[in-house]
C-alpha cells in the first residue's frame, strides 16, 4: 500500500516536471540581441591618428557634456597619463611610445566597442542595455537600477557611473551617436576627425577595407584587426602598427564574453526542469521521512 | 525529555547591557554615513569608482550575508524535510537568523544600487540571461517565504493574548479569530513553503557564484572558475550548521542560558563531511585548472586564498572531527567561527580581492564610511535578533509549566 502511494507520488512529480518543461520558457526573456548583417561600425586606424583629440571635443559637444573650448585641446599634457572614458568624457585618446619612430608616437582613441555579443547586455538585471540592429549598444535610463553589474561584466571596462549623484545617477558610455545618426548625421567623432582615422560604415565593409589596407601596406600594420574576432566580434575595429597589447588593448579570446555565464545560467534553469525536479525530490523525501517518523511513533 | 523544552520568549534582566550600548553606537555611526550616501551619492561615502564598481557592500553585506544566512535552509532541510525531530530546537533560531540576514541583504542591495527607488524593476523587467536577475528574484521570493515560515511564531505569541489598548480592544476577539485561522491554514500548507525555501536557496546560493563568471579575465584565476556556482552552493551548505552553532552559543552566553550542546555537538558531527566535499571540489578545481601555480608567489591573492582554505576549511574540518571539540562549547565555538570566517572571506575574495581589472588608478580599499555602514548593519542585525528572541518564542528553554500542552511542543 505504502509503496503504491510512493510510486504514484513520484509519477505525479514527474508529470509536474514534464509539464513545466513544456510551458513556454520565460528564461530567455530579456533584451533582444539583433545582429543585422547591415550593422554599422567604425574602423579606427591608429597609424593615421595624429592625437589632435578633436573627437573628444566633438563627443562632449554632441552629448551635452561640459566642454572646454577647442583651442585648449592643443595642450598635450593629458597624454602624460593613461586616461579612461568616464562620466565627463565618453571617449578619450591615449598616447603610447613608438619604439620604431620616437618622433611619431601612437595615439589610440578609446570608447565602447559595441560588441556583437555584449557582456553588459547579458548581465544587466533589468535588460536596460540592448544591442540595436544598427550595431549600437545603448542604455535605457527608464529601466536602469544603477547596480553597476554591466561595469563588472564589460571586458573593455567601458561603462561609467555617476557616483556623485544622489538621485538618478546614470550609466554613461558611448552610444554610437544613435540620436545624430537618426538625423542622418555621422557619429560626432567620425565627423570631426581631420585625418579620417575613423571610418564609419557597415561592419562587413570595414573589415574588408581593413584587410585591404593590411595587404597593401604590410610594413605599416600588424596583421591583426582588433575587434574582428575578439569576444565574438565588435562593431568598432582597430588597425595598428604595433602589437595591440603594447597599446593596452586587453588580450581577449574569440568566444563571446557572456558565453560561460549564460550557459551556466541556462543549464541551471533549462526550462525550470532542475528546480522543479529538486522540489519534487524534496517533497518525496519529506513525505517518506514523515511516514517513517509516524510509523516509529506507532511502534513505540 | 524533549517535552520539558519548548520555544519561548527569553526573559532577561535588562535590554540595555554595555554590549548593547556599543552596538547602538556602531549602528548610529553606520546610519550617519548611510545618510551621507543618500544625500550626496555613493561616491561621497565609498571608495568605489569606475574601475571598481563593487566593494564590500556587495562582497560582505550581500554575498557573505546570503551565505551566512544558509543556516535557515540547511536546518529546515534537516528538521522538516528529513524530519529529524531532535533538531527542532534550533530550527527557529536558524530561521530567525536567515530572516534577519536576508532582510539585511535586501537593505544592503538597495543602498548599493544607484537608483534604490527602482529596486522593484526586476519584478517586471526580466532578463533571463542575467545571473544577477536570478539572484534578485530568488532572494525576493525566498525572503517572502522566510517571513511566511516565521508567521507561526508570531501567531503562537499572540493567540489568546491579543490585548489592544483603549477603543481598539473591541477588535481583540476578531483579531484572535483571524490569527487562529491563519495559524490553521499555515499549519496545513507550511510544507509547500518549506520545500520552496530549500529549492530557492540552492538556486540563488549557486547563482551568486555565477555572478563573477562574466567578469572573465578581470578576475584572478584562483577564483575564476566555471564551477564557481557549485563551490558557492557547497560552501553555503557547509556553513549552515556552523552558523547555527556560532549563533546559538553566542545567544546562550549572552542570555546566560545553558548551551544546547547535545544538539549542537551532534550537528557539529555533520560539518566535517560537508566541508570535506567542499574542500575536494576546491582542490580538484585548483589542480585541474592548474591554478596552483599562482600560489607559488606571495601576493595578496595567494595569501588570501591560503588563509581561506587553511583556516576556513582544513583546520575547522579537523576540529569538527574530534569528539573533544564536539563536547566542548569553547572549542566548538572556535571551529564554527573559523568556518563562518572562512566563508565570509571566500565571498569577499571572490567579489573584491579577485576583481583585478586591467585599467586602474590604484587598488580599491573600502573607505571608513563603507566599513561603518557594514558594521552598522551587522550591529542592527544583532540588536534585532536580541529583541526578537525577547519578544517571540524562538529559543528553546526549559518549560516552567512542565506540561507539553502546546501543539508546538515536540512530538515523540
Amino acid at each position: 500500500m505504502k509503496s503504491q502511494n510512493r510510486r504514484s507520488f513520484l509519477k505525479a512529480s514527474t508529470a509536474i516536471a514534464a509539464a513545466a518543461g513544456l510551458t513556454p520558457a520565460t528564461a530567455n526573456a530579456g533584451p533582444k540581441n539583433i545582429l543585422s548583417p547591415n550593422r554599422m561600425g567604425v574602423l579606427v586606424d591608429t597609424t593615421v591618428c595624429i592625437g589632435c583629440r578633436n573627437c573628444e571635443w566633438a563627443c562632449k559637444t554632441a552629448h551635452g557634456l561640459d566642454t572646454p573650448p577647442l583651442e585648449t585641446y592643443e595642450d598635450k599634457t593629458p597624454f602624460d597619463q593613461m586616461r579612461r572614458p568616464d562620466t565627463t568624457a565618453l571617449t578619450v585618446v591615449n598616447r603610447y611610445e613608438n619604439p620604431e619612430n620616437p618622433e611619431l608616437p601612437t595615439t589610440v582613441k578609446v570608447q565602447c566597442m559595441h560588441c556583437d555579443h555584449p557582456a553588459c547586455v547579458s548581465a544587466c538585471i533589468v535588460g536596460a542595455i540592448s544591442k540595436q540592429a544598427d550595431g549600437a549598444v545603448i542604455w535605457d535610463t527608464d529601466k536602469c537600477i544603477g547596480c553597476r553589474y554591466c561595469m563588472v561584466a564589460c571586458p573593455f571596462q567601458i561603462p561609467a557611473f555617476e557616483y556623485n549623484k544622489a538621485i538618478g545617477p546614470r550609466i554613461m558610455k558611448c552610444d554610437f551617436c544613435t540620436e545624430r545618426r537618426g538625423e542622418g548625421k555621422l557619429p560626432a567623432c567620425v565627423e570631426s576627425c581631420p585625418v579620417e582615422a575613423l571610418t564609419f560604415g557597415p561592419r562587413e565593409d570595414l573589415v574588408r577595407i581593413a584587410k585591404d589596407r593590411v595587404r597593401h601596406a604590410p610594413e605599416r600594420y600588424v596583421d591583426h584587426i582588433y575587434g574582428e574576432y575578439e569576444v565574438g566580434g565588435t562593431s568598432w575595429c582597430y588597425l595598428a602598427g604595433t602589437e595591440f597589447d603594447k597599446l593596452q588593448f586587453p588580450k581577449l579570446g574569440v568566444n563571446p564574453a557572456p558565453g560561460v555565464s549564460e550557459s551556466i545560467q541556462h543549464g541551471i534553469f533549462a526550462y525550470f526542469v532542475p528546480p522543479v525536479s529538486l522540489y519534487a525530490l524534496l517533497g518525496a523525501v519529506m513525505w517518506t521521512s514523515r511516514q517513517r517518523g509516524d510509523e516509529e511513533e506507532e511502534h513505540s | 525529555m524533549s517535552g520539558y523544552m519548548r520555544s519561548q520568549p527569553v526573559t532577561t534582566r535588562k535590554f540595555l547591557t554595555p554590549g548593547v550600548m556599543v552596538l547602538l553606537l556602531l549602528a548610529a555611526n553606520g546610519l550617519f554615513w548611510l545618510g551621507g550616501r543618500f544625500l550626496f551619492g555613493i561616491g561621497a561615502v565609498t571608495h568605489l569608482n569606475n574601475q571598481y564598481p563593487w566593494g564590500i557592500w556587495i562582497g560582505i553585506d550581500v554575498a557573505a550575508g546570503v551565505a551566512l544566512a544558509a543556516g535557515g535552509f540547511t536546518t529546515a532541510a534537516l528538521g522538516h524535510v528529513m524530519h529529524r525531530e531532535q533538531y527542532h530546537a534550533v530550527v527557529r533560531p536558524a530561521l530567525l537568523t536567515a530572516l534577519l540576514g536576508y532582510t539585511m541583504v535586501a537593505v544592503g542591495v538597495s543602498i548599493d544600487i544607484g537608483r534604490y527607488y527602482y529596486i522593484w524593476h526586476p519584478l517586471i523587467m526580466w532578463n533571463g540571461s542575467s545571473a544577477l536577475f536570478e539572484v534578485g528574484i530568488c532572494v525576493m521570493i525566498y525572503m517572502t517565504v522566510l517571513y511566511i515560515e516565521f508567521l507561526p511564531v508570531v501567531t503562537e505569541r499572540f493567540i489568546g493574548r491579543v490585548n489592544l489598548p483603549g477603543p481598539l480592544a473591541r477588535f481583540n476577539e476578531l483579531i484572535d479569530k483571524l490569527l487562529r485561522l491563519l495559524d490553521r491554514t499555515l499549519d496545513r500548507t507550511m510544507f509547500v513553503f518549506i520545500i520552496a525555501g530549500v529549492v530557492l536557496s540552492t538556486l540563488h546560493q549557486s547563482s551568486l557564484g555565477t555572478l563573477m563568471v562574466i567578469a572573465g579575465p578581470k578576475m584572478h584565476p584562483l577564483w575564476q572558475t566555471p564551477i564557481s556556482p557549485l563551490l558557492f552552493l557547497l560552501s553555503a551548505v557547509s556553513v549552515g550548521f556552523p552558523m547555527v552553532i556560532f549563533e546559538s552559543l553566542l545567544a546562550s552566553r549572552s542570555f546566560g542560558l545553558k548551551p544546547e550542546m547535545h544538539i549542537l555537538g551532534r550537528m557539529g558531527r555533520m560539518v566535517a563531511p560537508l566541508l570535506g566535499i567542499y574542500l575536494a571540489f576546491k582542490l580538484g578545481d585548483l589542480f585541474i585548472r592548474e591554478t596552483f601555480v599562482y600560489l607559488k608567489t606571495v601576493t595578496t591573492a595567494s595569501v588570501m586564498y591560503i588563509i581561506e582554505l587553511l583556516f576556513g576549511v582544513i583546520v575547522p574540518m579537523r576540529m569538527f572531527m574530534s569528539p573533544t571539540v564536539q563536547k566542548s562549547p569553547p572549542l566548538l565555538f572556535t571551529a564554527a567561527t573559523l568556518v563562518v570566517g572562512g566563508v565570509l572571506l571566500n565571498r569577499l575574495d571572490t567579489f573584491v580581492v579577485a576583481y583585478t581589472p586591467p585599467y586602474t588608478y590604484g587598488p580599491y580599499f573600502p573607505s571608513f564610511g563603507e566599513i561603518s555602514v557594514t558594521v552598522g548593519f551587522i550591529s542592527i542585525l544583532v540588536l534585532l535578533y536580541r529583541a526578537a528572541v525577547i519578544i517571540f518564542p524562538v529559543i528553546s528553554l526549559p518549560d516552567r509549566r512542565l506540561s507539553p500542552q502546546s501543539k508546538y511542543s515536540v512530538r515523540g
